[in-house]
């Protein structure tokens, strides 16, 4: 498994074909309390770079854009009670959405973890 | 995420203080201010509305508009400061008892509202003559150049905005600043008077922007920092920044210039008709009065409603609907309530969907969102009307 980023502060972990995308903790702190997540649809085909879904703090909304290409196949409901989980987890229990990948090797353009620090540094 | 860029900004006078605390500065008005310490909006929300709040708002703009010559008759000169204000705003300035604060607009002469702001007359006769003027940040260099135009000779208008402007709101604040400074506590709601304190006076007014208890402190520059640490060593406060600042006042329905209100929106329009003040209606001696009593009178084309709002919060510049899907109005400003744990918003719609319990719509990136008109504020005021001691 390993987990690559975006410039734009999203993460996506791989396991095979299987992409799991959120947000950084840098990016949670950064927007500080999320009050509201709007989740992408199952079945909807995203394309690396398209909106896939918005994250709502007190002051603003944030589009989320998908690291990566494929089908949702996994969203994320409990973000619909409890939106603070992208503050409290934003690794683990805030994930946001998970993508059938189409193709693995688009992930190599993605920042690894040594890269995404200085990125944030 | 991209932050804006920071250059040519002002700093208040507790910046130091802030930058300690862990604030979180961004650009406001042309400030650099702390939008949050790092507990949160919604942490720092909600410690206001339980316990006390300590706001920086010496970005505002605090002023005193002193008469040049003074008659030696309180009542008199009180009356000729007045009388070079009241043609710019809808307020009864003239009727103000000694030591009385009240909320009035800065208006143009088709009746808009070139700002909000605090008037107050001096509690102290020996300090008859001046009024104290509180008036926004990002308006107050037009505002006070519109007032000492007004004034010409017969009155000088000293800023004081090189001074700390301290705010502390919730239901425990006006305890925390009674302790520290006696007599505050008997300062009815919307008046102020000045205090001795630890060597400097200070300017306590009972009033404030969240719809709580509170006050509001004008501190010379040099005392700023010691009282703010003063304050905030008690264990009932903690500092308080822009983002919930603004959460708050929304709650509390309160318009806040440049969003709920600016140069088109007349006072009635925006539900303030508490602040056209009756000895001016019957005078119909302000600037736009044609217009404003035509409103008052019930002949207007739109309302400031408050909004309870289904799903995603809906921001300034949202679309609001009909039942039927066509468009009426507009959010003026709107978010998430950390009170009610739901989206609201103010927005502007004709009178006939203005009624509490209409149901409307919001667009919300292209989607349709139910809405539904309530009444203001979404969270109900707990101002202390009279004194406590």
């Amino acid at each position: 498994m390993t987990t690559k980023f975006t410039e734009d502060h999203e993460y996506i972990r791989v396991d095979g074909k299987t992409g799991t995308v959120g947000i950084t903790a840098y990016a949670q702190d950064q927007l500080g309390d999320i009050v509201f997540v709007e989740l992408p649809s199952v079945g909807q085909k995203l394309k690396k770079g398209d909106e896939a879904a918005v994250v709502e703090s007190v002051k603003a909304a944030s589009e989320i854009y998908s690291p990566a290409t494929g089908t949702v196949i996994e969203v994320n409901v409990a973000l619909t009670g409890e939106p603070g989980l992208i503050n409290s987890s934003p690794d683990a229990d805030g994930w946001i959405y998970k993508l059938s990948l189409d193709n693995t090797g688009e992930l190599d353009a993605l920042m690894d973890d040594a890269a995404y620090a200085k990125h944030t540094a | 995420m991209s932050e804006p860029a920071a250059e040519n900004l002002k700093t208040v006078v507790l910046n130091d203080e802030h930058i300690k605390l862990g604030g979180r500065m961004v650009p406001f008005s042309g400030y650099s201010l702390p939008v949050q310490y790092p507990s949160g909006i919604i942490a720092e929300h909600k410690w206001t509305r339980e316990h006390a709040g300590l706001f920086d708002v010496s970005h505002m703009g605090p002023s005193f508009l002193l008469l040049n010559e003074k008659s030696g008759d309180a009542q008199r000169d009180h009356e000729a400061v007045a009388a070079l204000v009241e043609p710019l705003i809808c307020g009864d300035i003239k009727g103000l008892k000694p030591g009385q604060i009240r909320y009035t607009l800065l208006l143009n002469e088709s009746g808009g509202a070139l700002d909000d702001l605090m008037v107050a007359r001096p509690l102290d006769p020996a300090w008859a003559g001046t009024l104290y003027v509180i008036v926004n940040a990002g308006t107050k260099e037009g505002d006070w150049s519109r007032i000492a135009t007004a004034a010409g000779n017969h009155a000088t208008l000293n800023r004081a905005d090189n001074c700390g402007l301290l705010a502390l709101q919730g239901p425990e604040a006006v305890a925390v600043v009674d302790s520290l400074i006696p007599g505050v506590a008997n300062l009815g709601f919307m008046t102020y008077r000045n205090f001795d304190w630890a060597g400097t006076h200070l300017v306590v007014s009972r009033s404030g922007y969240t719809g709580e208890d509170g006050v509001e402190i004008l501190v010379e520059p040099e005392f700023a920092a010691k009282l703010w640490n003063a304050i905030r060593s008690d264990e009932r406060v903690k500092p308080i920044g822009l983002g919930a600042r603004d959460s708050l006042r929304l709650e509390a329905g309160l318009p806040l210039y440049g969003h709920d209100l600016d140069e088109t929106v007349s006072p009635t329009e925006a539900g303030l008709n508490f602040a056209i003040s009756k000895r001016r209606r019957e005078a119909a001696d302000f600037p736009g009065a044609a217009r404003i009593l035509k409103e008052f009178g019930g002949d207007l084309g739109r309302l400031r409603v408050g909004l309870f709002v289904d799903g995603a919060p809906a921001r300034e510049g949202a679309d609001i609907l009909d039942a039927a899907g066509t468009t009426i109005g507009r959010v003026s400003s709107g978010g998430f309530s950390p009170s009610l744990n739901r989206a609201i918003a103010l927005g502007f719609v004709p009178p006939a969907s203005a009624v509490p319990g209409t149901k409307l719509q919001v667009s919300v990136r292209g989607r349709m969102q139910a809405a539904e008109v309530t009444a203001l504020p979404f969270v109900p005021h707990r101002y202390v009307r009279k004194a406590t001691a």
